[in-house]
């Protein structure tokens, strides 16, 4: 017998977010001959609806899904989860995600398992594994009885599977929410400055550099190799450079022709944003860093050294 | 106002990360351990926001071995309470059991606002701000990166992919999941912590019975991923190992020789 998964779909602007695809993928080996429902709100969700490849697709409406609210979302689809009686709710380890995700499960009383990259069903129970310690290491847990929701880390499956016609399309109404909070508009990046998205090669820093002044470093490599200076998220937390050179999940998506990344470890959040990059090449001192899991070439060793006489190199040859 | 900073420790990540024989969790015995540095980034809005409007800010963290630091240190940051949650956690010990132990102790508080560190490099069964906020039941933001507050209401902007962010209201009381402070966390001088550590004694609440059943989880087992690929690493001294970087990039033409 199989069991009905829901899937929490999930816009960005106006725009279906891939993650919604890839979790209708996950979610139809998870039903195990069940049924997919998936479900979301706001115009760019309701206008993708179609190509949802899930048995339901139920587009939420009211004034309050119009926009993303984590209380009205919550409300909205921990109402619809009793209603289609879901053992298995899937979300993206995202903001909506995460706010959704534990709102879902408190109202389900079901366990809740975060950073997933994977998951499978054994009889009744479930297995999950999920990516832990900055990706350091995977935990491979078991949930007994099967019942729980998941955030699944963007990326970590193919949409392929989740993207086609849709069985069915209905328009819901969400349930009430408690009104506790308000939507006030979006804050777009600001334009202008460096578009490190166009770059053929980029010099990324992360907190291995330690301090702003030494920043001067990486960016003596990077003009010596013709190329920009993107970062980490620490470095622009720190406000040692601006936000639009961060590169990862909060930040900008880059695919250059060279990655070089000094410094950085590697985290989920940072791949998310660089690991499709042409040519990847890392210098850390933790040969362990998840970083050299998707870099084609790596140097373990101290960026100190490595850095200015890399830079002395590119110079020689100028 | 009175806001509330729920901290708590996770391993230094810098360091080498064995697991124990049974594979079922870290070989914690000579594991070096830091405050979540997203908890850090909580305190540091909390002291901002007492900076500019004036709040009280409590640390709470629950005692999972040696949190006395890190609450002292939360002290000489500024704040102005730290309390610790005594009762018997495990290091690592899953969210549910620790969200459960806050909830009953911050319910008592009166906080307007909880801050907390949006997640931890240790996370299984959820980020620990949405499950205190549904165990308070209250509302919760989470990836939250700003936080000003005017009268019973928080702004907060919650942070999406490609630098997109959202402005959202949000009445208080009410937990935020803070993804970056303001400004970079404050520097604590060791001498303050140290007097402190002379002068006063921490404030310390048992946890409440019951509620600690965990997330329902077991983990099997913890490993180091295999990934599909891996880098090929470039030996040599420092000098060598530029070379023949430069040399790969030349080759490939991604620079001019
Ligand atoms: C919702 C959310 C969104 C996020 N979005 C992003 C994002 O968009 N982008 C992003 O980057 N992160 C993002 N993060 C943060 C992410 O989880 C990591 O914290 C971050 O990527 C770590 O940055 P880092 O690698 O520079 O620092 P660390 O993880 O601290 O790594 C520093 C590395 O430098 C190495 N090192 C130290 N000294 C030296 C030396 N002398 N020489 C060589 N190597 C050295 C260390 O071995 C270590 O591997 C996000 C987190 C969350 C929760």
């Amino acid at each position: 017998m199989g069991s009905t998964v829901l899937v929490v779909g999930e816009q960005l602007d106006g725009v279906l977010a891939d993650i919604t695809y890839e979790l209708v993928a996950l979610a139809r080996t998870l039903a195990d001959g069940g049924s997919v429902v998936a479900a979301g709100g706001g115009a760019g969700f309701e206008s993708a609806a179609g190509s949802i490849a899930a048995d339901r697709v139920c587009v939420l409406g009211g004034a309050q899904m119009a926009d993303y609210t984590p209380e009205a979302y919550g409300a909205a689809m921990g109402a619809l989860a009793t209603e289609c009686a879901a053992d298995l709710v899937l979300a993206a380890t995202s903001a909506v995600g995460l706010d959704t995700g534990a709102a879902v499960a408190a109202a389900l009383g079901v366990p809740l398992v975060s950073y997933v990259v994977g998951a499978t069903r054994e009889g009744g129970d479930l297995v999950t594994t999920s990516q832990l310690y900055g990706g350091k290491l995977l935990a491979e847990a078991e949930v007994a009885g099967g019942r729980a929701v998941l955030t699944v880390v963007p990326g970590s499956v193919s949409g392929e599977a989740g993207k086609g016609a849709a069985g069915a399309v209905e328009s819901v109404a969400a349930a009430a929410s408690p009104g506790r909070m308000a939507f006030r508009g979006m804050i777009r990046p600001e334009a202008g400055g460096v578009d490190i998205t166009k770059q053929e090669i980029l010099v990324s820093v992360g907190r291995g550099i330690e301090s702003q002044e030494n920043i001067e470093l990486v960016e003596e490599l990077a003009e010596a190799l013709g190329g920009t200076v993107s970062a980490s998220r620490p470095i622009i937390d720190s406000g040692w450079m601006p936000k639009v050179r961060q590169v990862g999940k909060s930040g900008l998506t880059v695919k250059p022709k060279l990655y070089l990344a000094v410094g950085i470890s590697g985290a989920p959040e940072h791949l998310q944003g660089m690991k499709d990059a042409e040519f990847i090449v890392a210098i850390n001192t933790d040969p362990n860093a998840p970083i050299f899991d998707v870099a084609d070439y790596g140097v373990c060793g101290d960026l100190f050294d490595v850095v200015p006489a890399l830079t002395e190199c590119a110079k020689a040859s100028a | 106002m009175h806001i509330v900073v729920p901290i708590k420790e996770v391993p230094d990540l810098v360091e080498e990360l064995e697991v124990n024989a049974d594979g079922s969790d870290l070989d914690r015995e000579y594991l070096k351990y830091k405050i979540n540095e997203w908890d850090e980034q909580a305190l540091e809005e909390a002291l901002c926001l007492k900076d500019e409007a004036g709040a009280t800010v409590t640390a709470v963290a629950v005692d999972t071995g040696d949190v006395d630091g890190y609450l002292y240190t939360a002290l000489a940051k500024g704040a102005d309470r730290a309390i610790k949650v005594t009762g018997s956690f495990a290091r690592g010990g899953d969210n549910h059991t620790v969200a459960a132990a806050l909830a009953g102790v911050i319910g008592g508080l009166g906080a307007d606002l909880v801050l907390g560190g949006v997640q931890a490099p240790d996370d299984l069964d959820g980020q620990l701000p949405v499950l205190l906020a549904a165990a308070l039941g209250l509302p919760c933001v989470s990836v939250v990166s700003g936080v000003s507050v005017d009268g019973g209401t928080a702004r907060v902007r919650q942070e999406y992919s490609g630098g997109l962010m959202a402005e959202l209201d949000v009445t208080l009381p009410a937990v935020i999941g803070v993804q970056a402070a303001r400004q970079a966390p404050r520097y604590a001088a060791v001498s303050k912590v140290r007097q402190l550590m002379k002068q006063v004694t921490l404030e310390e609440v048992a946890a409440p019975a019951g509620g600690g059943e965990g997330g329902g989880l077991r983990i099997r087992r913890l490993y180091r991923p295999e990934a599909a690929g891996h880098a090929e690493m470039i030996e040599g001294s420092a000098e060598e190992q530029a070379q023949r970087i430069f040399d790969i990039l030349a080759e490939r033409k991604l620079v001019r020789r």
